[in-house]
């Protein structure tokens, strides 16, 4: 294995709070390797999203530095695509030229951003839908947009702040089947943020536990499980409530 | 279709009104006809206009003017309204210069304009440009002001430069409120050239308006009422049908 595409290291972040700091990421230590799918796990307010906003460059650390390819993050950077848990898409342009907008800015030739738009429409599964404004989808639907413009974008990584959070629990399970079968056939490096343990046990291979307030790595969990993934399987379940156990302690301290 | 019945049935109702009043009145003699000036006294100076020419001249004399103005002031709002929205310390530096000067009714400055640029073509469209930049600097910073900072961060990890973001984020989401301030700024351009026109002016609508006073010539200042007000609603829907093919995206179907 080569170097690492992500490396986090010792990584604070501190907000003011009514004018008094408070610590939200403390010392944190992470590194995730070429084509990982590594999720981060934690409840709400345990800073997993301040964590993948200092990745994204959308924020600075307080200490520690941030990594992408031997890199330094010092900003936002088209080697780092980001799909929101809100789609964020541009609705003045179409689906296609949403999908088009990286390659664009990018200089790609108008012809080689037809095809790649076409190709990642394709992949998923909107290729009948490249004409229609975003104003005209469901939420399923932009979402599967917004994924399909990162991938266009071609970045070194992905990262992924809470994507299926704002839909329904059936439109929630497909789209986690379709970033599934993605993968395996686009080999990313993804970092997923979630507060689903189900989600992080079936898209993972690698899940990382958050403390709550200040966000430390609690615990680390390697999802060996065979891809596709059988969120029934007796093994699936397992690695589940181990799961669970931990982050459960996480909970129950931020309710004491 | 059912409302654009309504609404020429409602026109129709307000000529027939018109037509009612002052015919009647010439019928009955309540008051001196000329003082209420009929439908027909109107077309006939009308005609009159159109036949020396001089209807046409005066159109076209405010029209440009408006233009002009309004284009100059479209142009300054548009580069200052941006910089504004962008840039924190250039709007709270503004913010107090423009609420100093924002309530001061924009005709008491007229005569200034009058002191400073002469009687000629350059202080009507100076004063245009002075009355429609305000309204519309403020419409299109708050507009600039409002695009929603995901939608920046988006385009920034799709690899967006400054000048990217500018262009092809911040411009096309204020896009809205620009074209509603625009729209707001022309307006206002036809509301107030009347009075620049008023004052020094022998040439344009507003002109043509006080020589009928001057000439004892209501039929003339009705029509000439009536020209700025077709004036302003054909620029209007003029200006409705561009807004909607350019914002075509938020029309839902």
């Amino acid at each position: 294995m080569g170097a690492p595409k992500i490396e986090i290291r010792g990584v604070d972040k501190e907000f003011k709070v009514e004018g008094r700091p408070a610590l939200a990421l403390a010392g944190i230590d992470l590194e995730v390797a070429e084509h990982e799918f590594v999720c981060l796990l934690g409840p709400s307010g345990c800073g997993k999203s301040t964590l993948l906003n200092i990745v994204a460059g959308f924020l600075q650390p307080s200490a520690g530095e941030v990594q992408v390819d031997g890199r330094p993050v010092t900003g936002p950077g088209a080697d780092r695509g980001v799909v929101f848990q809100e789609y964020v898409l541009f609705p003045w342009l179409t689906v296609a030229g949403n999908v088009e907008f990286g390659p664009r800015l990018g200089s790609v030739a108008a012809g080689e951003r037809r095809r790649i738009a076409a190709r990642y429409l394709e992949l998923v599964g909107l290729g009948a839908h490249a004409d229609k404004f975003p104003i005209q989808l469901s939420g399923g639907m932009k979402q599967r947009v917004a994924i399909a413009r990162a991938l266009a974008n071609n970045p070194a990584v992905i990262l992924m702040d809470e994507p299926f959070g704002a839909l329904d629990a059936q439109t929630r399970e497909v789209l986690q089947d379709e970033l599934s079968r993605i993968q395996r056939v686009e080999h990313k490096t993804i970092l997923f943020v979630t507060h689903s343990i189900r989600e992080a046990v079936y898209l993972a291979d690698r899940v990382v536990v958050m403390t709550s307030a200040p966000g430390r790595i609690k615990e680390v969990f390697d999802i060996a499980l065979p891809t596709p993934r059988d969120r029934f399987a007796a093994e699936f379940t397992r690695v589940e409530s181990e799961i669970t156990r931990v982050v459960k302690e996480e909970v129950a301290k931020v309710h004491e | 279709m059912r409302s654009g019945l309504a609404r020429g049935a409602a026109l129709g109702g307000v000529l027939v009104a018109w037509a009612l009043v002052t015919y009647g009145n010439r019928w009955l003699g309540i008051t001196n006809p000329v003082l209420l000036p009929t439908p027909g006294d109107v077309i006939a100076a009308a005609v009159d206009g159109l036949r020396d020419g001089s209807l046409l001249r005066h159109g076209a004399i405010s029209l440009l003017r408006v233009l002009e103005g309004f284009g100059l002031a479209a142009g300054a709002a548009l580069a200052l309204g941006l910089l504004a929205g962008l840039c924190t310390s250039l709007r709270l530096a503004l913010e107090p210069v423009l609420e100093f000067v924002r309530p001061i009714p924009p005709l008491a400055f007229l005569p200034m304009f009058l002191v400073w640029f002469g009687l000629g073509e350059a202080s009507k469209v100076a004063f245009i440009g002075y009355t429609t930049f305000f309204p519309m600097f403020v419409a299109i910073a708050a507009s600039v002001l409002r695009v929603d900072v995901m939608l920046l961060r988006a385009a920034a990890s799709l690899g967006a430069s400054r000048v990217a973001l500018i262009w092809r984020v911040v411009v096309p989401a204020a896009l809205p409120g620009i074209i509603v301030g625009l729209r707001l700024g022309f307006g206002l351009a036809l509301f107030v050239i009347v009075g620049a026109e008023f004052m020094g002016a022998d040439a344009g609508l507003g002109h043509l308006i006080m020589e009928g006073r001057t000439f004892f010539q209501p039929a003339q200042i009705v029509l000439g009422a009536l020209i700025l007000g077709l004036l302003g609603s054909l620029v209007n829907a003029l200006l409705l049908a561009v807004e909607r093919s350019l914002l075509r995206w938020q029309a839902s179907a």
